[in-house]
């Protein structure tokens, strides 16, 4: 039998319009912590989707080979069967039910046809245990703050008897501690013999826990080396390195006086209020500027914004000037009626109301401007709509058309009309091309580069680096929750990007 | 050669075409209701299209209608309302009780029962919008504290206002002008107003939006479209113009509606209704305060709950225990017959108003056949599943 317990061949998977995975290989050996990395969007959950059997055989080409047979799994009860077992991101316990109901759910030991709840409880004490956590298997999951839910994930790994482990970012939601209790449990886990796939953004965790390092980059497998022979900043550049092109219409901007001032900014989560998901952030941006805002995923950059918006977050502590005038935004409302606007990541959750028309849409955050004696003048919508549609060339046969039936980067125009409607002197832009086509995307790099003529201020936050680069005047990089580094676009390279954003001082 | 392009989207067809479109939800219905008004004309031998017919027709559906007019707004904004049953027995026993046991006047007694309807209103309000609790629960709560409330302040009594100008509200007609002509004068007086305001309002909407630059309806479709609305006006007058008149339940009704209609379409308070009906973290981050707007529209519900109670009681001249019973069934069977979306965000007060129609045709057409409780509770449930299932159906193709 090889030294490998997994061998991924030659593995592409392709989305209409999009290869996600072409010809990747992934090896991992019996007993080994192997790290997974790659920017955002490099294909890494896909490839573990691919590998867990969310994406039957049959819908990508290659072969996977575990524990020296070839495997066609066509669901996730397949690749639990043979010994895999997958922590997500996103925690998938039923919070209703107690911590052995979860563990055993799908699995329940049954006697005579009942559960029988005497022998649940005692080996979920057992499995508990393992993972270093002291609770009753009888409390309620919604009891429990995130870290531990993520051990109770890892506990009903290992009550499947997994040999093979993997940790989707297990490491975003918690704390330092929490994080270390993590690794030690990984740690022993691996002595025991269970074989550990570790996808993380926090190249430390990554250096201290893994033996072998397998680097993706759109799509494809830049090299699997071993850990201690990588640093990081060969790490950084195998994560990064691609060729810029000409994608960006980079315009010289002469940035003016400073109109938005953010001071000593702190957010709690809302669901951990001991948690600060923002710690004591400051800075500040130019009339007509493109600020970026880079970061992983989890680095709070949305949180950010969204805290500045009056839209998240509780104790949320420090002080907004607008043009020098100290704000006090509570709600969205505030924020809008102060000139201050936020284009959300995601449109068809935060952005439309789809099953609406395109004029109801855009004007939906400036009904209040557009009301004469109580009666909303939808003349005056129709004109502006119209304006818009023609000015950011929306593709549509009428305003009348449900946005639902628009194409995405359409979608996005419709968005932000109804921002621009409303006048704003900071425009905050959260992932302004996220899915949507090339031709498109270079549609809304030039809006962008209009509205700063215009003297607006923008905010853009971006988890595409060449994006970042191509489109920011200057870059503020976050890293947990805090501006681990401000460049300049001119001094911008996307290594330096991935050494602040991964921690680097 | 003619340089000249057609442009399609001008033709006078097509744009007939694309209204019809538009609206085909609306038109379905009024052909549904048109369909059972035939249906019921033969089975009954000629004589449920008449005018006498038809106009108690009106006015049995004006209570529904009333209170079928909250519930869109209700419904749209993703909520429901349990308690109007309940809430309509109460306030047509307050207003019995301030009449009877207190001997107030008439315009008293209305006063104090509106503004208990306000009070409910803003109790519905106060714990759905600022509290939490989901609607279902809240006018689940009140659906049961109202009934008992009804037996608390009647003393399990049928109470009897018999009092004319009460009476008159639910049962009595817009009085004539000149008695010795055949025919109702002023309610063909006011078909006539009714006539002659619908086309300056259309005007002056023409000319706004000629003063944009905008397209506007070819002059012949345009009149064509004035000539046919002011008939569908003069049919619907002049059937209570040859029987005794406007009840002024149904002019309440069309007030009512009429209010309404520009509430939910002409106001900022109505596009917020449908926004955080259709995506309410939309909705909340265009800053749209969600609290005041669902509080605003359970007083408003509240107040059209008891205008419901009050033509309600008049009717019955009598306020009694079971009085609403099953009220709000009706109402959100109106409601969504006439195209209101049980997921919210979706639905026209007008479409309520058909679909109210809908259920009071059922009931009159089937009485009039002499067919029992049974039949008319059967058809009338068979006719909600099938047209809701219907809009699924076609809303599956058109997508």
């Amino acid at each position: 039998m090889s030294e490998y317990i997994l061998e991924m061949n030659n593995i592409t998977k392709e989305f209409p319009g999009v290869k996600a995975l072409s010809n990747v290989n992934f090896k991992v050996k019996k007993g080994e912590i192997h790290a997974l990395v790659g920017e955002n969007g490099a294909g890494k959950s896909t490839l573990m989707k691919v590998l867990s059997g969310i994406y039957p055989a049959g819908t990508y080409d290659g072969e996977i080979v575990f524990k020296g047979q070839v495997q066609r799994m066509s669901g996730i009860k397949d690749s639990e069967r043979i010994g895999i077992a997958i922590i997500y991101q996103e925690l998938a316990l039923v919070k209703q039910m107690s911590i052995a109901e979860n563990i055993f759910l799908g699995n329940e030991i049954i006697k005579k046809g009942f559960i029988d709840y005497d022998e649940t409880y005692k080996r979920t004490a057992e499995i508990l245990k393992e993972v270093h956590l002291d609770l009753n298997p009888a409390t309620k999951v919604l009891n429990l703050g995130v870290g531990q839910q993520q051990l109770v994930e890892i506990a009903k790994a290992i009550s499947k008897n997994a040999d093979l482990l993997i940790l989707d970012e297990p490491s975003a939601a918690l704390t330092e501690r929490e994080t270390e209790n993590l690794l030690e449990i990984l740690r022993t886990l691996k002595a025991k013999g269970v074989t550990c796939i570790y996808i993380s953004h926090k190249l430390n965790e990554i250096f201290e826990i893994s033996d072998t390092i397998t680097v993706l980059r759109d799509g494809k497998t830049v090299g699997t080396i071993p850990t201690s022979e990588m640093n990081e900043d060969k790490l950084i550049a195998m994560m990064v390195g691609r060729e810029m092109s000409e994608r960006f219409p980079r315009k010289e901007h002469t940035p003016k006086e400073v109109v938005l001032e953010v001071k000593n900014w702190t957010v709690h989560n809302p669901e951990i209020p001991e948690k600060e998901i923002i710690k004591n952030v400051s800075f500040e941006v130019r009339k007509g500027e493109i600020l970026g805002i880079a970061g992983l995923m989890g680095a709070g950059r949305t949180e950010l914004v969204m805290s500045l918006f009056g839209a998240y977050g509780t104790g949320v502590k420090g002080e907004i000037y607008l043009n020098g005038k100290k704000l006090n935004i509570k709600k969205p409302k505030d924020a809008i009626k102060a000139g201050i606007a936020y284009v959300s990541e995601d449109r068809k959750k935060y952005g439309l109301v789809l099953g609406q028309d395109i004029k109801t849409n855009t004007s939906l955050a400036s009904l209040d401007r557009l009301v004469n004696n109580g009666i909303v003048n939808d003349n005056e919508i129709v004109r502006q709509t119209n304006k818009y549609v023609e000015d950011l060339n929306i593709k549509t046969p009428s305003i009348e058309q449900k946005a639902n039936n628009l194409s995405g980067g359409n979608q996005q125009k419709v968005v932000l009309s109804k921002w621009l409607m409303t006048e704003p002197k900071v425009l905050i832009l959260d992932e302004p091309t996220r899915g949507i086509d090339v031709g498109a995307k270079y549609e809304i790099y030039n809006i962008m580069n209009d509205l700063v003529d215009q003297g607006v201020c923008i905010i853009m936050i971006s988890s595409e680096l060449p994006e970042v680069l191509g489109m920011s005047d200057r870059i503020l990089i976050m890293h947990e929750g805090e501006i681990n580094g401000e460049i300049d676009y001119k001094e911008a390279t996307q290594e330096k990007v991935m050494y602040y954003a991964t921690g680097g001082k | 050669m003619g340089e000249t392009v057609i442009n399609k989207n001008n033709l006078p067809v097509e744009t007939v075409k694309r209204s019809l479109k538009v609206n085909i939800r609306q038109f379905s219905m009024i052909i549904a209701l048109l369909a059972i008004w035939f249906i019921f004309q033969i089975l009954t031998r000629g004589v449920f299209i008449s005018a006498r017919n038809l106009s108690n027709l009106f006015l049995q559906s004006a209570a529904v209608g009333i209170a079928a007019s909250g519930v869109v707004l209700v419904m749209v904004a993703g909520h429901i309302d349990l308690s109007i049953g309940s809430v309509v027995g109460f306030t047509g026993a307050v207003a019995a009780v301030c009449l009877v046991n207190y001997n107030m006047s008439v315009g008293t007694a209305l006063i104090i029962t509106l503004i208990v309807g306000l009070i409910i209103g803003i109790w519905h309000g106060f714990w759905i919008a600022y509290r939490g609790v989901p609607a279902f629960i809240v006018t689940l709560a009140s659906m049961l504290m109202f009934r008992g409330a009804i037996i608390g302040i009647t003393g399990s009594k049928s109470i009897s206002p018999n009092n004319a100008a009460f009476k008159a509200i639910g049962q009595g007609y817009l009085p004539k002008l000149n008695e010795a002509l055949n025919f109702h004068d002023a309610t063909a007086l006011l078909g006539i107003v009714f006539i002659i305001a619908y086309i300056i309002l259309e005007l002056k909407t023409r000319k706004k939006r000629q003063k944009y630059g905008f397209k506007v309806l070819s002059n012949s479709l345009f009149l064509a479209k004035l000539i046919g609305m002011s008939i569908v006006i003069a049919a619907v007058f002049s059937i209570m113009v040859l029987y005794r008149g406007i009840p002024y339940a149904v002019l309440l009704l069309i007030a009512v509606v009429i209010i309404f209609t520009i509430i939910s379409t002409k106001t900022a308070f109505g596009r917020y209704v449908y926004a955080i009906g259709g995506n309410r973290e939309a909705a909340r981050l265009s800053g749209i305060d969600i609290k005041k707007t669902n509080m605003t529209i359970f007083v408003l519900m509240g107040l059209l709950s008891t205008i419901a109670g009050i033509v309600y009681t008049s009717r019955l001249n009598a306020a009694i225990v079971a009085a609403g019973q099953n009220f709000e069934m009706d109402c959100i069977a109106a409601a969504i017959i006439g195209g209101t979306s049980t997921l919210g965000g979706e639905g026209t007060i007008p479409g309520a108003i058909i679909g109210a129609l809908v259920m009071a045709s059922l009931d009159n057409g089937m009485s009039l056949m002499n067919l029992g409780s049974f039949e008319q509770y059967l058809v009338k449930g068979l006719v909600l599943l099938v047209a809701v299932w219907f809009d699924i159906a076609t809303r599956k193709k058109a997508a």
